[in-house]
């Protein structure tokens, strides 16, 4: 973790922190219908900082899954810091990027989202988001979403120098009772970190509204599947 | 009676040759298959095309289930120079396994008419290995609990009940340098020893054993879509570093051109993170000239589950990926060569360049 000054845009320092400001963005912006991925980063850069800890800035552009890698990129800046503390404390991040109140288009399919969904008697819950062949149905599709966004949280949270985190897939969903005019999931999400190569399981409680976006309300770390283990003789 | 017999003999020779098309024909190569499949699948090609197919056994799982091969080129008394193609080393990389039974059904279709494909039947060997980590492939298809499994399925210890070894350091190259585990229930543990797995010395026997023979070493993995040169280790260079990112660079244009997908070209260090004793590592190790990695789709949504709708786009860029290579080495050894035999009272340089009045080009 030595280089200092002009990073190469294509290395893995570069894009571990654009990563993470990809998780912070998807935190403030991400919704049932909008996803951001990561395209290509531009410009990076990194210092040591007189506290202790390395701050990146960088320039990358992302684009929203609902349009792909192919669709219209969105210019980011960003300043991230990984903090240098005994305990993991989360990387802070500063991010700027341009026209982001004019995507608007999402509003009609999130409202139609929210009053399927936010009535008393709705009880929706599945597993294997996506299943083993990659199938993602019609209605599943803002759910995964939504586990996505939900999963940046933890993903900023979790994240370091030394991590890149993706989600890999939802184990499950469980809707909750509704609150506050919150729609309420309960997720268990698998994240995959590529330089250790776990798949790392979390259980989080999440709420969302079109008006308060989503908010992650508690999170537990799930230990290994029991059969990756050699049962006792 | 005779006349009966005989027309009787040939109504079931073209049932027979209908009912091997029909399943020729039936084999859908835009979905994933467990395993079973896959080895029906490998009889089949070496059955309907025994000219130029032979399938070899070279080497057993943990759970002694046979590895094999395809080797597939036209026939020859005297070793040829080859190819060496795995997929499946990690078993949750489905579309890998996925790649190398749509690289065997493209040879295989197109080396009549194909006359690029057909110079390569003639010049090289492939040896295509489809799943290589066969005990972990089939295990992640147990159910949707062992969907994300990586490793192979060695049972674990006393010290440590934890199954499974990263087969993918577990290679004598650089062994337990750096991006490994010594704890057993990592994901990137590296084996008690290297060469610990069976299905790693089964591969580092056959490479041992054609190793004056073997041009290129071919890997194929997901995700993240990146084309890896040696070495995983930081600060070690490869002596041909400069032509592999070369090469790599011309195969990830290739890729680029079919459906517009960008494909990263480097060493691991610089692109991925710092790995020890790779395959990819150890083929050019043991001086296999040019040793790839190539990680398919996606990047950044499905990751390991790539859906099946993905399957084909990705297999037709890999495999421009992967012919941008093979043709580069396979003119670099066989271009040359036939220009020099049949070139007479010519000034030729080193590219190739003749000044002959009576030179008649092969290509």
């Amino acid at each position: 973790m030595a280089s200092t000054g002009d990073l190469e845009p294509t290395h893995y320092p570069a894009r571990r922190a654009a990563t993470v400001a990809l998780h912070y963005l998807n935190t403030h912006h991400g919704s049932p219908f909008r996803v951001f991925g990561l395209q290509q980063v531009h410009k990076a850069s990194a210092e040591d900082v007189a506290a202790g800890g390395r701050k990146y800035k960088l320039d990358f552009s992302v684009t929203d899954w609902a349009s792909g890698s192919e669709g219209p990129a969105l210019r980011c800046s960003a300043d991230v810091l990984f903090p240098q503390t005994e305990r993991h404390s989360g990387p802070e991040v500063q991010l700027r990027c341009e026209a982001l109140q004019q995507i608007n288009r999402t509003a009609q399919e999130e409202h139609a989202f929210y009053q399927r969904y936010i009535s008393p008697d709705s009880a929706v819950s599945a597993r294997d988001i996506p299943d083993s062949y990659g199938n993602v149905s019609e209605e599943m599709q803002p759910f995964w979403r939504l586990a996505r966004v939900a999963a940046s949280f933890i993903m900023l949270r979790e994240s370091s120098e030394r991590t890149e985190f993706n989600m890999a897939q939802v184990a499950s969903v469980a809707q909750q009772g509704s609150s506050e005019e919150q729609l309420m999931l309960e997720f268990v999400v698998l994240l995959h970190d590529f330089p250790s190569q776990e798949i790392i399981q979390w259980k989080l409680l999440a709420s969302w509204s079109p008006d308060r976006g989503v908010r992650v309300l508690q999170t537990e770390w799930q230990p290994r599947c029991p059969h990756a283990t050699k049962p006792p003789n | 009676m005779k006349g009966s017999v005989i027309s009787v003999l040939v109504v079931l020779v073209v049932l027979d040759r209908l009912a091997s098309g029909l399943e020729h024909r039936s084999y859908d190569y835009t979905k994933y298959h467990p395993m079973d499949e896959i080895s029906a699948w490998m009889n089949q090609m070496e059955r309907e095309n025994p000219d130029v197919v032979s399938s070899m056994v070279y080497g057993q799982t943990y759970e002694k289930r046979n590895i094999t091969l395809l080797k597939i080129g036209f026939k020859n008394t005297t070793p040829k120079k080859a190819v060496w193609m795995d997929c499946g080393i990690h078993a949750r990389e489905w579309i890998a396994p996925a790649f190398c039974q749509y690289f065997v059904k493209e040879i295989l279709g197109s080396y009549k008419t194909d006359s690029n494909v057909n110079t390569l039947f003639k010049n090289l060997d492939f040896y295509i290995t489809p799943v290589l980590n066969i005990d972990g492939y089939i295990y992640s298809w147990r159910d949707n609990t062992t969907r994300l499994w990586r490793k192979s399925r060695t049972a674990g210890t006393e010290n440590c009940r934890c199954f499974g070894t990263d087969l993918n350091r577990n290679f004598p190259a650089y062994w337990g340098m750096v991006g490994i585990s010594r704890n057993c229930c990592s994901d990137v543990y590296n084996g008690p020893t290297a060469v610990s797995e069976p299905e790693t010395k089964a591969v580092t026997d056959f490479l041992g054993a054609h190793q004056n023979e073997m041009l290129c070493y071919l890997t194929i993995h997901s995700y993240s879509q990146m084309i890896l040169i040696p070495y995983g280790v930081p600060n070690i260079s490869a002596p041909n570093y400069d032509e592999l990112m070369e090469v790599g660079l011309a195969a990830a244009k290739a890729i680029s051109a079919v459906h517009g997908k960008s494909y990263k070209v480097g060493t691991p260090p610089d692109v991925l993170y710092a790995t020890s004793g790779s395959s990819r590592d150890f083929a050019r190790f043991i001086g296999i000239p040019y040793s790839f990695g190539l990680e398919l789709r996606d990047k950044e949504k499905y990751h390991f589950i790539l859906p099946e709708n993905q399957i084909q786009p990705s297999c037709e860029e890999a495999y421009q990926g992967a012919m941008s290579i093979i043709n580069y080495i396979h003119d670099k050894n066989f271009k040359s060569a036939a220009v020099s035999q049949t070139v007479d009272n010519c000034d030729c340089l080193m590219d190739l360049e003749c000044k002959c009045d009576d030179f008649k080009p092969l290509y």
